[in-house]
């Protein structure tokens, strides 16, 4: 398996740190953000192989970062977290170019497994 | 004094009373008291305005006719009285005259001769009828003459009354009698003076046959009656119905003046009568005439009974009617509340729904995060402690995250729910076919009716028309309803499934099983959201969700339960997409 790295982005430090922990204790890389502005630099100044962000943050949302990568043509691959049970928001994002999104709470096995079907399809 | 303020004040009360039972309409609530009332009211006051009118009419008319059938009755009496009086009157004036003629123009000598007095008799008999004799009495009362078919000669009447009477008023007409002559007849007496101051009286006997005549010339009916009798009551001819001659009559006459009197009376006999009587001034006769009130109302009788049955035939009608017409208006009343009231409810029902729903939106996100946090923070634990050395107590430890990570699902479970239930997606419709759509989630629940050796009989109408709708919300529907069904019925229930084409734009399915039904009262609160009976695991969403989708998607959703016999979910729903 390649050596690839994750961005988890959500305004809850505790949960993106959480998860981190737990994604590198899977021998996964992650990194952490906590708002969108960092996320983007972060992506920006060293593009991961894959972005998990929450839809709904203070300041720029999930979305927006999506479209600004987008915009700048970074082909990562982005799993949406939606805090509202809906599919609506997680359709939106899908439509735009997001490789799928997952509702709160989720479950880490679910999230890996995304992540390697995404990584594997690079 | 006091009557009368006390006498106001029991009519002020029952104004009042009126005023507030019959003339109020009751508005508010929807309790069978209140149509019953209205029904109530509703009827009095229709058949009062109806039924016064009727009667005052039916009165008036009653009198108006009586009064000009009584005088069209008593004209003709009236007249008939009047002139059959003349022809007595004639009759005896007539007769009176004759013999004051007699008197007149014969001397007494002339007719104490035998052949004088016989000549004038033939020539009476013969121009004038009813003389019967003629008789010359001396101022003795000694009876000197005679003419006539009896021999009276040499009587002496110097004794009777009348003899009397004639000596101080110069005349006298008997009341009928019989006498030695053994017929009915009366006596006309005259008093007359000689040259020689000598008194003496001319007396003729009429027959009184020619009462009869007259009675006869009125052409009176069978059953009417007309005598004579006198002052004191006793009858002068022949009655029909009151008496013989000469007998007291049975019926009463008011004494009076002169004129012709009307009266309605009833006699001995117990018949009702209309009776005209008038006075003779000479003699002192009363003429009588009597007819049955029943022959002369014969019309009106007729007339009062027709009145009598088309009063109550109308009045039948009115009642009949009035109670057909406020039922229809009472039950269309009632019809129009309870929609009303449906409609409220709905509308409530809804508002609630969507209160709540953007609530527990609200609610179920904000809790969404820290369930997150919970979940990571727990699933990090058992990361490490499933990497970390063994220690004591670390299956407790595993077991107390797998716990937490087990309740997480399940707050996750009725946070989704809760979002799901908020949810305003529009409905995506799709030609479906309903048989499938349940056949797919009847496969959902494969497992556990296996597991459960739950049977789930299935009948579904063969080439059911597809259905324009939305096939994820419709699945959710099944889904809950069956959820529901499961939770129901014990291990080893029946659930049966049935679908069917109830017209050509509805489709119905009934989803029905033998588990342990609900009461009344959880019937009835099934649709409200958090209502639940399964205690600790439901969350009291899942039937108000299935309410909404088919209430959006235009259809109707129906429960009948019976506590421990099962429950039946019936939905109805358009073939069609209709706007709601």
């Amino acid at each position: 398996m390649d050596e690839y790295r994750v961005l988890i982005v959500d305004d809850e430090e505790e949960l993106v740190t959480t998860i981190a922990e737990r994604l590198q204790i899977r021998g996964i890389q992650a990194q952490t953000a906590t708002d969108g502005e960092t996320a983007l630099k972060m992506i920006e100044a060293n593009p991961p192989q894959f972005v998990v962000l929450d839809i709904m943050m203070p300041g720029m949302g999930g979305i927006e970062v999506l479209q600004r990568m987008i915009a700048q043509n970074l082909k990562i691959p982005v799993i949406l977290l939606t805090g509202y049970g809906s599919t609506e928001q997680g359709m939106e994002g899908m439509k735009l170019g997001a490789f799928d999104y997952l509702m709160k709470p989720c479950d880490l096995n679910n999230l890996i497994g995304k992540i390697q079907e995404a990584v594997k399809n690079l | 004094m006091d009557k009368v303020p006390k006498e106001n004040s029991r009519f002020k009360k029952f104004r009042e009373y009126i005023a507030k039972s019959i003339l109020r309409f009751p508005e508010d609530g929807t309790s069978p008291e209140r149509y019953r009332a209205l029904r109530r009211n509703i009827m009095i006051l229709m058949i009062l305005v109806t039924v016064i009118p009727l009667s005052l009419m039916a009165t008036i008319n009653y009198y108006q006719y009586q009064k000009s059938l009584k005088a069209e009755i008593f004209n003709p009496l009236n007249v008939l009285t009047n002139k059959t009086k003349r022809s007595f009157e004639l009759f005896i004036e007539e007769r009176l005259s004759t013999i004051r003629f007699i008197s007149s123009a014969y001397s007494c000598e002339d007719l104490s001769n035998e052949k004088v007095i016989n000549h004038i008799l033939i020539v009476l008999k013969k121009e004038f009828e009813g003389f019967v004799d003629l008789a010359l009495i001396n101022s003795e009362g000694k009876q000197v003459n005679y003419a006539g078919p009896y021999d009276f000669l040499g009587k002496d009447y110097s004794q009777q009354s009348w003899f009397h009477e004639v000596l101080v008023k110069g005349l006298h007409i008997s009341d009928v009698f019989l006498g030695y002559r053994k017929f009915p007849h009366i006596a006309i007496a005259i008093q007359n003076l000689s040259e020689a101051d000598q008194c003496w009286i001319l007396r003729a006997t009429i027959d009184t046959k020619k009462f009869d005549e007259i009675f006869a010339m009125m052409e009176l009916d069978p059953q009417s009656d007309a005598f004579l009798i006198n002052k004191e009551g006793i009858l002068q001819t022949e009655s029909r119905s009151y008496g013989k001659i000469l007998e007291e009559c049975s019926l009463s006459i008011p004494s009076g003046g002169h004129g012709t009197y009307l009266s309605e009376e009833v006699d001995n006999k117990g018949r009702e009568i209309f009776m005209a009587y008038t006075r003779f001034v000479e003699p002192e006769f009363t003429l009588v005439v009597v007819k049955p009130r029943s022959l002369i109302l014969k019309t009106w009788f007729t007339f009062r009974t027709e009145i009598f049955f088309i009063f109550i035939g109308s009045v039948l009608i009115i009642v009949l009617l009035v109670f057909k017409l406020t039922d229809i208006q009472v039950r269309h009343i009632k019809e129009s509340d309870e929609k009303r009231e449906l409609a409220f409810r709905e509308l409530e029902h809804s508002q609630k729904l969507s209160s709540i729903g953007r609530l527990a939106a609200g609610v179920a996100h904000e809790i969404n995060n820290p369930l997150a946090i919970i979940c990571q923070k727990a699933g990090l634990m058992k990361d490490l402690i499933n990497l970390g050395t063994d220690f004591k107590e670390k299956p407790k430890f595993i077991k107390s995250t797998n716990s937490i990570l087990q309740s997480v699902n399940r707050c996750s479970t009725i946070t989704h729910r809760l979002l799901g239930f908020a949810r305003r997606m529009e409905v995506e419709y799709e030609e479906l076919d309903l048989n499938e759509v349940l056949q797919e989630v009847i496969g959902f629940l494969e497992k556990e009716a296996l597991h459960r050796n739950i049977k789930v009989v299935i009948n579904f109408a063969p080439d059911l028309p597809l259905i324009s709708s939305d096939r994820s919300q419709l699945q959710q529907v099944f889904l809950n309803i069956l959820a529901n069904g499961f939770a129901a019925v014990e291990d080893g229930g029946i659930i049966k499934i049935k679908t069917w084409e109830e017209d050509d734009e509805i489709e119905g399915v009934s989803i029905r099983d033998n588990g342990c039904g609900m009461s009344e009262k959880d019937l009835s609160n099934i649709f409200e959201p958090f209502f639940t009976t399964k205690k600790g695991y439901g969350t009291g969403l899942g039937l108000p969700i299935t309410y909404g989708i088919i209430k959006k998607m235009g259809g109707t959703i129906d429960v009948k339960s019976t506590e421990g016999v099962g429950s039946t979910f019936t939905i109805l729903l358009p073939k069609k997409l209709k706007k709601i």
